[in-house]
């Protein structure tokens, strides 16, 4: 299978099936009706703000809230101390001040003893409006003792470095994870090394090492993060408004931490203005609103500021990737092995699978088939903000197809090859899938070689370097930089993966109503990617019901079944597949059905799209709407056979999925200022089937602006101190419609062979993809100058320094 | 402080604090949730609203400023006949994602092509510049502003 058959149009003219279609949901958002978490007002509802800390580390000596609870409108004040007051069932500690994060361990709610980052939470104003709630802030005293910072990775197991988690009885800030490891490992330590050793005394070989940094960025959706919680006094019952990419989660989480039972909970997510892994963790300001609303007995509604939103919410990043390669001269990659530093901030809050600490990096062996890798990741307590579970995507994929692209780029340079050249000779074959990589990955599907030819193709890559050649002659500069990536997406089969012990499938429930007409539950989240139509196409696709009759419920965990949400691109690989099992389901049923009124056996009849018909009398059939009315009827039903046309599915992926793609970007560079102008970005993507390619190509042009942002502009950085530097949108640079060209997309299609409908998921593919081809377009350009390597982001300072020789870093302040 | 802002079409009498910005001022005193917030430094855009006709990011400006004037939100676009073609437009070419952006983009969307029906792809990125989306990569919202420009009366498809 290649490509998908056309699907036949229904009356509203939108496709049976799958094809692009218009978005169901646009039509609220384009009359500004749409219904994100700010715009939830109760009656008598109160607002919260947070009092943060301007400290990077200090010692909390004293907190004074006397004069902003005297303030006119304030209503309560929330401390540590109060929290700490609150007592709760000792399963995660025994008190509110703290809570677990996704990595098992424990992060301030309000900070207690001590601050560990610039922007942590320190007390909470509730008071009648918001203005009121930010002036009782300026009232609030909190006598500080600075103590010493700890802002570079590499300084951070320094024994003279302060120690951050002495509330854990820490001596030093390394972290260990919930099995007892302090650094995490895959692949083959040992074949590894020995292949490597052995390049290095063979002549026909080369070596090449090469320090790179994946600076720490944010995903900044334009929404920022908010919650409007509301406990009821009587009933017990809270009910928790929240930007959430993981409602079902987030629930379990708030049962574990506030001690609720879990079946008074109820989290919606109504609009999500975007998400990107931010809005994936359960925030200290979520649970300070639920905290409010015990307190004060009324709603409390609580939305971040931008500046909270880049100081405290999850980061990405944050990877220091020292890399080897080991090649003969021809250009046959022998093995890869990298060490990495991993900045995790003050409270370890990555959302790996428990078995899969390093988290995707795994992927770092790229799409290349070669025997020997290993990779050793060492995380450590810094004084910044936790997370690292952001933007897209952020189970280190990012970080890793970052790395390999850019250490093939180096190995190129080293061997004084074409970049595409090497890539070509090294790239997995067609007949190696499935193919099981050194780290024991095994990749679905895929035509690497068809799909980089023709991003070649499309951009013309052989006159491109004519055209290089002869500007270089002039003394002009033009790169043109390539990456071919492969992502592991669709978290994950059980056996392997969970987050905080809970198992990451899916699960989904059709009810096909008496008249024909659908409902949809889904447990995914969407924020921006189009659930709404693309889940009712996969409906449409396997039961004939169009589009437009069926209505995609998600969002609100009293009326979805569990699931784990969206991040990792995983809607598609396993709520998808949910989707298309749970029709499957149905359509079974509807044999049945169908046959008792035929009079005929389940086994005489066949589907064609929207109806079951009696082999080789197509007249007599009956259509899903049909079938549909005489399930809800007076039809006798065979034995075994219930009323109803519904059904409930929990899809268990049995491997990941593995998107992949070639981009190459080419770009022209100033080398007086620095300059980076992208001249044109070709995408190639091969992302399996696609169920709506108007879809599909959106959400690889935001990826592809996000990529441009990361390589060009946008940093959090800090100082010494550790203050931050990339606190609101005039530090935090975000690409504007200037800085991205026209992007130019192709496609191959290679379905995934275990998925029910051979999707991949593709939300995350060209943020994943795209940093290292604008960077390696970038090193391109200025390679006459002598540059092998610079730092992201390479803003005009930074490449102006790589041209003149200066190393980049970009981890902490520029000097 | 009592202020009269016409909002569109309607005046609103209101006794605010002279501090009120006019994005609170559109969406908590008056419940129009279509403009957003979404930066404390004026430069995503995502609250972008027409004063006197004229695009106004409405978080840089007090609402008292707006006392006497006229205001035209993402609310207003529609008219009797349905959607404003750039309404139609987002639609159309996918120029939209989480939506968050959007009515920002579209108040200075129908701006543009209004000052300049012929207006280039590179003036229409120039033009929204000074605005913000995270989702989107900006391809479609230009073919979105660029669809309004050549279907003034928009079309029956989306209407
Ligand atoms: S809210 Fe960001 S520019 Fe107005
Ligand atoms: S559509 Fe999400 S920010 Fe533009």
């Amino acid at each position: 299978m290649t490509a998908v058959e056309e699907a036949p149009i229904s009356a509203a003219g939108n496709p049976i099936g799958f094809g692009s279609m218009k978005r169901k949901e646009d039509q609220r958002f384009v009359r500004g009706q749409g219904n994100y978490v700010d715009d939830v007002n109760l009656p008598g509802m109160l607002h919260g703000a947070i009092l943060r800390s301007p400290h990077a580390h200090a010692k909390i000596l004293s907190i004074d809230t006397s004069r902003a609870e005297a303030h006119p409108g304030v209503v309560a004040v929330i401390t540590g101390k109060t929290l700490e007051g609150i007592p709760r069932p000792a399963l995660l500690g025994d008190n509110f001040a703290w809570m677990p994060t996704l990595s098992y361990d424990t992060q301030a709610v309000l900070a207690t003893d001590k601050v560990r980052f610039q922007g942590q939470e320190v007390a909470f104003v509730i008071a009648t409006d918001r203005y009121t709630a930010k002036d009782a802030l300026e009232l609030i005293d909190v006598d500080y003792e600075p103590l010493g910072a700890v802002m570079d990775a590499k300084k951070a197991m320094d024994p003279s470095a302060p120690v951050i988690r002495d509330d854990k009885g820490q001596t030093d800030n390394s972290i260990t994870d919930v099995l007892g490891n302090k650094y995490w490992e895959s692949g083959n330590a040992i074949g590894t090394q020995e292949a490597i050793d052995k390049a290095k005394a063979d002549p026909n070989c080369v070596v090449v090492t090469q320090e790179i940094m994946y600076p720490r960025v944010h995903p900044a959706p334009m929404e920022t993060c908010g919650s409007v919680a509301y406990l009821d006094p009587v009933s017990g019952q809270l009910t928790l408004w929240t930007t959430s990419q993981a409602p079902h989660a987030h629930r379990t989480v708030y049962a574990l931490v506030a001690g609720l039972p879990e079946h008074k909970i109820r989290i919606i997510s109504p609009d999500v203005g975007g998400g990107f892994g931010n809005k994936v963790g359960v925030y200290p300001g979520y649970v300070l609103s639920v905290v409010g609303s015990i307190v004060t007995g009324k709603p409390v509604k609580w939305m971040e500021d931008r500046s909270e939103n880049l100081m405290s919410t999850s980061f990405a990043r944050d990877y220091h990737m020292n890399g080897t390669i080991a090649a003969t001269k021809e250009g046959k990659i022998l093995a890869v092995d990298v060490d990495v530093l991993a900045d995790h901030g003050a409270f370890n809050g990555v959302a790996q699978p428990t078995k899969f600490p390093a988290g995707f990096f795994h992927i770092f062996t790229g799409s290349y088939d070669y025997p020997n890798a290993h990779c050793k990741v060492t995380p450590v307590y810094t004084n910044k903000a936790p997370g690292g579970v952001a933007y897209a995507c952020s189970f280190r994929i990012t970080e890793a197809a970052y790395f390999i692209e850019r250490l093939v780029d180096c190995l190129a340079a080293e061997l004084g090859m074409d970049p595409a050249e090497l890539r070509l000779k090294n790239l997995i074959k067609p007949e190696q899938f499935p193919y099981e990589t050194p780290t024991g990955w095994v990749y679905d599907s895929g035509q690497y070689e068809k799909t980089m030819r023709l991003a070649m193709e499309m951009v013309g890559y052989d006159e491109l370097r004519k055209e290089q050649a002869e500007k270089r002659a002039r003394g002009e500069y033009m790169g043109i930089g390539i990456s071919f990536f492969t992502e592991g997406v669709g978290a994950g089969p059980r056996k392997d993966m969970d987050i905080l012990g809970l198992g990451m499938a899916d699960g989904i429930e059709l009810r096909v109503h008496p008249t024909g007409k659908a409902q949809l539950r889904l447990s995914v989240q969407t924020q921006g990617q189009g659930h709404e139509t693309t889940y009712a196409q996969i409906v449409a696709h396997e039961l004939g019901i169009p589009p437009e009759d069926i209505e995609v419920i998600h969002g609100d965990t009293d009326n979805t079944p569990f699931g784990l949400g969206t991040y990792g691109s995983r809607s598609t690989p396993v709520s998808g597949a949910a989707a298309a099992v749970v029709s499957r389901k149905v359509r079974d049923k509807a044999r049945l059905i169908a046959a008792a009124a035929l009079e005929c056996s389940p086994d005489d009849l066949e589907w064609s799209l929207g109806k079951w018909s009696v082999k080789g009398d197509p007249d007599r059939a009956k259509t899903i709407q049909e079938i549909a009315l005489l399930s809800h009827g007076s039809l006798e039903l065979p034995e075994g056979v219930e009323g109803h046309l519904d059904a409930t599915a929990v899809y268990n992926p049995p491997n990941l999925t593995y998107p992949y793609g070639c981009y190459i970007c080419v770009v022209d560079v100033d080398p007086g200022t620095g300059q980076v102008k992208i001249r044109r970005f070709v995408a190639v993507d091969d992302c399996g089937t696609r169920i709506n390619p108007m879809i599909v190509e959106g959400q690889v042009h935001g990826g592809l602006a996000d990529g441009v942002g990361m390589a060009l502009m946008e940093l959090i950085a800090f100082d010494e101190d550790g203050n931050c530097l990339g606190g609101s949108f005039m530090d935090y640079l975000l690409p504007t419609a200037v800085e991205c060209p026209d992007w130019e997309l192709g496609e191959t299609v290679t379905p995934s062979p275990h998925h029910p409908i051979g999707a991949k998921g593709v939300g995350e593919s060209a943020t994943v993809g795209s940093p290292a081809a604008v960077v390696n377009a970038v090193i391109d350009a200025i390679s006459p100058f002598g540059v092998r390597h610079a730092d992201m982001p390479l803003t005009p300072a930074n490449v102006w320094r790589a041209i003149q020789g200066n190393p980049v870093r970009v981890d902490m302040a520029v000097e | 402080m009592d202020v009269t802002i016409n909002v569109n079409g309607t005046d609103y009498i209101r006794d605010i604090e002279p501090r009120m910005l006019l994005v609170h001022f559109i969406r908590e005193e008056l419940g129009l949730r279509g403009t957003h917030w979404g930066c404390d430094t004026s430069n995503c855009g995502t609250c972008v609203v027409w004063v006197d006709d004229e695009p106004v990011k409405s978080c840089t400006m007090l609402a008292v400023m707006a006392d006497g004037h006229r205001v035209k939100t993402v609310e207003g676009l529609e008219g009797p006949d349905g959607l404003d073609p750039i309404q139609q437009g987002f639609i159309e070419c996918h120029g939209l994602q989480c939506g968050f952006c959007t009515p920002g983009m579209m108040m200075t969307g129908r701006w543009l092509i209004d000052k300049n029906p012929d207006i280039s792809e590179e003036e229409i990125r120039e033009g929204i510049s000074g605005q913000i989306c995270r989702c989107t990569g900006y391809k479609n919202i230009v073919e979105a502003i660029r669809w309004a420009a050549e279907h003034p009366k928009g079309s029956e498809v989306t209407a």
